[in-house]
């Protein structure tokens, strides 16, 4: 029963704060439009989610998140500092291979998505096996340290979030 | 509605600000000064979130101060910031993997299945009859 009328409570409750957020105030109106947003939605698009992602624990979400936020405070202070005082010669851009233990497509999104935002790193490309990212590095005078960081900071903490 | 703030409001306000146009100033010179377009890459997906993200407190802490109301906008143009930055960065990369790179030039995939890029249809029309500059020359093509 549950399941039939709201498939994804998550996706839900996410869609009717966004819409909370948009609209800026609480009201009795909105209220009751976010509430049918959340169970319209979800119920219209499920059959574009054949394999509905599960978070385990949904509370290291928002461990996750304060990580994430703060690497990339300390993220931007590194580049900037890279960008001012660093000349160019003394710059070690480097690629890294990131062997990924995570499988699920939303795992893996998200470490994509996180390893972009974070200290000096972007990623470029999945292996065609889907089990090894490639990432460039900015400033990595030992790419190897980088890749364990990546792995131990956020891939540990993904695989526990994504069943 | 006034515009005038208390003092704390102002100084707060201006604090980040100042960081925010720092950070975005940061940004831009990172995209001059750096040597080729992936390295480039780094200096506005970084610099500038934060940038854009201290232009967004602030504006959060002006609208409590003046209006004593807590404005939640900020919070979604965070999150959707943060959505698509990676997306972006990841389209420009991916120019660059065809048109400065070949998968010799790149660390090898694990279990030697090459990288996704590649692997889709053969090279991309056009792009591979210029050879990729060497690694660590400067790249004097853009």
């Amino acid at each position: 029963m549950i399941s039939r009328f709201l498939p994804h409570p998550l996706l839900s409750l996410t869609l009717a704060i966004a819409w909370m957020l948009l609209v800026n105030h609480i009201t009795v109106n909105s209220i009751v439009f976010a509430v049918i947003l959340g169970v319209v939605i979800p119920v219209i698009t499920r059959p574009y989610w054949p394999d509905m992602p599960r978070l385990r624990h949904p509370f290291r979400v928002v461990e996750y998140i304060f990580v994430v936020l703060y690497d990339i405070v300390k993220a931007n202070v590194e580049v900037a500092l890279i960008v001012l005082f660093k000349p160019n010669h003394a710059l070690r851009p480097a690629w890294i291979t990131v062997p990924l233990d995570v499988r699920s497509p939303e795992a893996i999104t998200t470490l994509a998505g996180t390893i972009t935002l974070t200290p000096g790193t972007v990623s470029c490309d999945l292996s065609a096996n889907g089990r090894a990212i490639l990432v460039h590095a900015l400033h990595a005078p030992d790419p190897a340290a980088v890749r364990d960081s990546i792995k131990q900071r956020y891939e540990r903490r993904l695989k526990e979030i994504f069943a | 509605m006034t515009h005038e703030l208390p003092l704390w409001g102002e100084i707060t306000v201006t604090i980040f600000l100042v960081v925010a146009g720092l950070f975005a100033l940061v940004g831009s010179v990172g995209l001059v000064k750096l040597p080729d377009p992936i390295t480039r890459l780094h200096a506005p997906t970084k610099a500038t979130t934060l940038g854009v993200g201290g232009v967004l407190i602030a504006s959060m802490v002006y609208v409590f101060a003046n209006e004593g109301r807590v404005s939640m906008h900020e919070l979604l143009i965070t999150l959707f910031l943060l959505l698509t930055a990676p997306i972006s960065a990841l389209f420009i990369a991916k120019v660059h993997l065809h048109l400065r790179e070949r998968p010799d030039t790149l660390p090898e995939a694990p279990d030697s299945v090459g990288w996704a890029g590649y692997a889709a249809d053969g090279p991309a029309r056009g792009v591979r009859d210029v050879p990729p500059p060497e690694p660590g020359t400067t790249d004097t093509t853009i």
